[in-house]
């Protein structure tokens, strides 16, 4: 059995360079993947808090984020195809309409 | 009876409504057409008060009132449309429709010229129905709205050839200047109303009359408020100096306005509320002392004057500082009588004054003129007529008004403002005279290039009619205002108020004779005051100086507006913090989620740390 404080300490490294990635990426495929990291941080910490409790309610919380990603990534990356034809870039700060 | 009242200020009223509105309508009246219904709708109004006259005939003693209308109703404030009608109405109602019948007839001819022919009928339409309002109205919010109607007409005929800029000016100045006396008035009929709770003047009157004392001072107050409005609407000191520039208007209009109605208006705001003013005997002693000094000022300052209209509106102005000292004096009906007989021969001077300027080609200075009885006959005649007149000399209209005003005065025992007024009529006999013989006897210098038209002569001759013979008092005036009877007449007296002028004439002639009328001055001295009568003894000098300027020097103090400027300032604040705030909006994504980041940790940190 692992020490559940590493896989805490595990998860929060996980989703903090999810964040960064968000951050400081400009490249919109890069910020797309960040947010995958960042939701397999959430889900790690679902899955070994469920083994730390003896329950499999964190198991079944795990597929509905495994579907959920699926989905977002398909929808996502059908956008950023689509965006990608439109405007033959994507950087972010680019692809910015608003003016401040 | 009661609809007869009404038709009179409506007749005027609908005219120049018609008048005003038909070109905004796309309706074009023929000129003609403009002429007999500006001059019909007075006619008609005239030949109304003439039916009045016929149906009062015999009655001394009369006071009809009519409400039409309901104005203003809030809680214990009401205000009708209401007329009142008693002898002293009457007379004002019959000067004002006559004598304004008479100035419209000869407009007709005077004007002829004009292009604005129209807009010139529909100001003066509107004038007398706004005066005919203001002598009828039973109540003081009523009169005020008459007041405020005419001094707006008078304005906009002053200045009505405005394409001249003095024109405009003096139109301003005399708004401006008769403003400043009917604000003292609106703020006496607020007191009235304080004090009263009415502003009907009968019933005010009443309850002043039984329920204050005499010389109690509010209605001291009350009656220098309404003083102060008399006083500017009547051109007495120390508002006089509008009037002199009013002359800037259309002759016929220094006739009806400046001379024969609107400026009386003063004399006949105190008469009417003559009984408010015996229960305070210093607002009367006020009264009396402005009429004395404004009439010797301005006598004198007619003495030197050179355009024949600036010496007869200074005469107007002593003129009714003599009905501002019989008013004074108590002697309501002499002053309401010198006005009358003064609305007859000023309207008849300043109509020959305005035939003889129709003939000369607008000139207006006497010095230009001279030789001229010949020429014009008729003019000259009209001219004898009212200097006369005016000089009171014997057996005229003028002489018996002002005969009764220089009685009452010895009765009342003021030597002093007797004194006063005697050597007034000296002044005013020699300048009518010098007027005269300047214009109309001696060499001739101009040739007159036409003659007055045929509309303007039959006014000319009227008038001359009535200034000759127009000097019986009405009956009703005596009555009305209960004077005391034909008392015992010093003989010795009265010979002596009839030499008084005939000797002013008789020295006329002879500085005429020897030609020192417009002569240059011998000496610095004398040059000095004539310079300062000439200016109508620096009025205008010492208000430019005194009044006009400080003022001006605080408006530029407070230019930038200091009130103002909290306002700009809190402008200035919020813009700075809105600048600062839409840093924030860059529109960049990136940023949004680093400052949703910072955010949540921020927040995060202190829930735990708590």
């Amino acid at each position: 059995m692992i020490d559940p404080d590493y896989i805490v300490f595990f998860s929060l490294a996980l989703f903090s360079i999810g964040v960064y990635g968000v951050l400081v990426r400009r490249n919109l495929v890069f910020m797309l993947i960040s947010i995958e990291i960042m939701l397999n941080a959430v889900a790690v910490i679902f899955v070994a808090a469920s083994s730390y409790h003896g329950t499999s309610d964190g198991q079944i919380m795990y597929l509905l984020i495994l579907t959920l990603a699926a989905s977002e990534v398909a929808i996502g990356l059908s956008l950023l195809i689509h965006m990608y034809r439109r405007r033959h870039t994507l950087d972010v700060d680019q692809l910015s309409n608003m003016r401040g | 009876m009661s609809t007869l009242i009404l038709l009179i200020p409506l007749l005027p009223l609908f005219s120049a409504t018609f008048l005003v509105l038909a070109p905004a309508f796309n309706l074009t009246i023929p000129k003609p057409w403009v002429a007999r219904m500006g001059v019909g709708a007075v006619g008609a109004a005239a030949v109304c008060v003439a039916i009045l006259h016929i149906q009062l005939k015999g009655q001394t003693n009369y006071a009809l009132q009519f409400t039409y209308a309901n104005w203003i109703n809030v809680h214990s404030f009401t205000i009708n449309f209401g007329f009142y009608l008693d002898a002293l109405s009457l007379v004002m109602v019959s000067i004002i429709t006559g004598v304004g019948f008479l100035i419209h007839l000869y407009s007709a001819g005077f004007m002829d010229e004009d292009k604005d022919y129209q807009r010139y009928f529909a100001y003066l339409n509107a004038f007398v129905a706004a005066m005919l309002v203001l002598v009828l109205a039973d109540n003081l919010l009523l009169l005020y709205l008459g007041w405020e109607s005419v001094g707006l007409c008078s304005y906009l005929l002053i200045g009505f050839w405005h394409h001249e800029i003095n024109n405009t000016l003096a139109a301003n100045k005399a708004f401006i200047m008769t403003r400043i006396g009917d604000t003292g008035m609106a703020l006496g009929l607020f007191l009235i109303f304080y004090l009263f709770g009415t502003l009907d003047i009968q019933a005010m009157q009443l309850q002043a009359q039984s329920q204050w004392q005499t010389g109690d001072s509010m209605i001291t107050l009350c009656c220098l408020l309404l003083l102060a409005g008399a006083v500017g609407k009547s051109g007495q000191l120390p508002l006089q100096s509008w009037l002199p520039d009013a002359m800037a208007g259309p002759t016929p209009v220094s006739a009806l306005i400046h001379a024969a109605t609107m400026v009386t208006a003063g004399v006949y705001l105190i008469a009417r509320c003559h009984n408010l003013f015996e229960l305070s005997p210093l607002a009367m002693e006020c009264v009396a002392y402005i009429g004395a000094i404004t009439l010797f000022i301005a006598a004198t300052a007619a003495l030197v004057q050179q355009d024949v209209k600036r010496i007869l509106a200074y005469s107007t102005i002593s003129q009714i500082g003599y009905m501002f000292l019989a008013l004074g004096a108590g002697a309501w009906s002499a002053a309401v009588f010198h006005l009358m007989t003064h609305a007859f021969f000023k309207a008849l001077l300043f109509l020959s004054a305005g035939a003889l300027i129709f003939s000369l080609h607008h000139e207006h200075n006497i010095f230009r003129m001279g030789g001229l009885a010949k020429k014009l006959p008729m003019v000259c005649v009209s001219f004898l007529i009212g200097c006369s007149a005016l000089a009171a000399l014997p057996l005229l209209s003028g002489f018996f008004s002002k005969e009764l005003i220089l009685n009452r005065l010895l009765e009342q025992e003021m030597y002093s403002l007797w004194l006063i007024a005697l050597i007034g009529a000296f002044v005013t006999a020699f300048y009518s005279f010098r007027l005269f013989f300047v214009v109309f006897l001696g060499k001739a210098t101009q040739e007159p290039d036409r003659n007055p038209l045929k509309v303007m002569v039959f006014p000319l001759l009227v008038l001359g009619l009535l200034a000759i013979f127009g000097g019986i008092q009405p009956k009703g005036l005596a009555v009305l205002f209960s004077s005391a009877s034909e008392e015992h007449h010093n003989l010795a007296i009265i010979l002596f108020t009839i030499a008084v002028p005939l000797c002013a004439v008789a020295y006329a002639w002879r500085v005429y004779k020897e030609g020192e009328f417009g002569s240059p001055l011998p000496n610095p001295e004398a040059k000095k005051i004539h310079r300062f009568l000439f200016s109508g003894w620096g009025f205008d000098a010492f208000y430019q100086k005194r009044v006009i300027s400080p003022f001006i020097a605080v408006t530029k103090l407070n230019q930038n507006d200091i009130i103002d400027s909290l306002y700009i300032g809190l402008i200035n604040i919020s813009a700075k913090l809105h600048r600062f705030c839409s840093q924030f909006q860059s529109g960049q994504l990136r940023w949004y989620n680093n400052s949703l980041v910072i955010f949540a940790i921020v927040a995060m940190t202190w829930v735990i740390i708590k």
